[in-house]
């Protein structure tokens, strides 16, 4: 942690606000599907694909340890070791993770990536990495038999493929309007 | 002020968070070696016990319970499924103490104490690199930036609502994201320009 600027910081501070603006929005309603998204996985890929595998990781840490210390910022007002503790609690554990992996992804793309191959990315962490962490949770903390869990998970798939989208989307129009970002 | 925190003067209340941590550890730990409804029963009414300890009422843990309600139901409903009623319940029960539990630290612990006894917690991390000064700044950015954000994120909204796409989630996102990204680069100039050092 020796090795970040002030704007590091500033920028972590950022993104972990912004997931927890993203939590205290209303669902944002898609043009193209009638179900409607909870934004903060997508605050995790965006903090993944746009900061990078350290800071976009730190930057969850601490969305993560404000949730602990009992600030209301999860979808639906909740927050609270109870949440970690709970059936759930390993998709939460699962964002800084999830944040990382995206990160460590983006930083590998050819020239920062297009909008295919941070899909890709975001697909890889935000899915992948969360639920890795999410689904094992549900089955120790929850008691679900395996197949179940997996089960009642993959119906989450879908929107967070489309999140995955909106997230490569928006990083990459991002990258064009504030290029100096990957600068560092 | 954003947070879960209810006040009352109550031995629970008083007692420092570092304490009520490690105990929600020791009793989280403890509760998965419990195996027989009997004894689970037992800990629930103690947890209750803690909850009127702290002046909290009833409703006040029925409350906390409540959002898990679906998922609660649905554990039950696999659990006596697969296994059987007495694993259902015995599951179902230890779910929603150590939910009841960690409600009671956070509801008898103010955020701010809680932050500052993480920072101390995590300061214990220090040979691996981790900088509590740091990370106790972060925090408090974040806290500051929240509300800032959440006005923002209504601005835009209203300004696309204007425009007529308002049903564009990258029409949003990608507004808030430079202006909040510019923000933040002014936040941290006006911060070294104000003497902060970040070594």
């Amino acid at each position: 942690m020796t090795t970040l600027s002030t704007r590091d910081l500033v920028h972590c501070a950022l993104f972990a606000a912004i997931v927890a603006a993203l939590g205290l929005l209303p669902p944002i309603p898609l043009a193209f599907i009638p179900v409607p998204v909870t934004a903060q996985t997508l605050g995790v890929m965006l903090a993944g694909a746009l900061l990078g595998a350290k800071r976009g990781g730190l930057a969850l840490v601490l969305f993560v340890l404000l949730v602990l210390a009992g600030l209301p910022l999860l979808a639906g007002g909740r927050g609270g070791f109870g949440v970690v503790l709970g059936p759930t609690g390993g998709f939460l554990l699962g964002f800084p993770l999830g944040a990382f992996v995206i990160g460590w992804l983006a930083e590998r793309l050819p020239r920062g990536g297009n909008v295919l191959t941070l899909f890709v990315a975001c697909a890889l962490g935000g899915i992948g990495a969360v639920y890795a962490l999410g689904v094992p949770w549900l089955v120790l903390v929850g008691g679900l038999p395996v197949e179940k869990a997996l089960y009642g998970s993959l119906a989450f798939v879908p929107g967070d493929l489309i999140k995955a989208g909106v997230a490569a989307f928006a990083a990459a129009a991002v990258r064009r309007g504030y290029p100096t970002l990957a600068a560092h | 002020m954003l947070g879960l925190y209810l006040h009352r003067e109550s031995p629970v209340h008083a007692l420092p968070a570092g304490w009520k941590l490690a105990g929600l550890a020791v009793a989280a730990t403890g509760v998965f070696f419990v195996t027989g409804p009997a004894p689970l029963g037992a800990a629930l009414l103690a947890c209750l016990g803690l909850f009127a300890l702290a002046w909290l009422p009833a409703r006040t843990a029925a409350d906390q319970l409540r959002p898990l309600l679906p998922i609660l139901l649905v554990l039950f409903a696999a659990q006596a499924a697969f296994a059987d009623w007495e694993t259902a319940v015995v599951v179902t029960a230890r779910v929603c103490l150590l939910v009841l539990l960690s409600a009671l630290v956070t509801l008898t612990t103010r955020a701010s104490e809680m932050i500052e006894t993480l920072e101390r917690v995590l300061g214990v991390l220090r040979p691996l690199g981790v900088n509590a000064g740091k990370l106790s700044l972060m925090l408090a950015l974040t806290i500051r930036l929240i509300p800032v954000l959440f006005d923002l994120v209504q601005e835009i909204r209203m300004a696309q609502r204007a425009r007529g796409v308002e049903r564009s989630a990258l029409a949003l996102l990608v507004p808030l994201l430079v202006k909040t990204l510019r923000m933040a680069d002014t936040l941290g100039d006006a911060l070294e320009a104000r003497g902060y050092d970040p070594r």
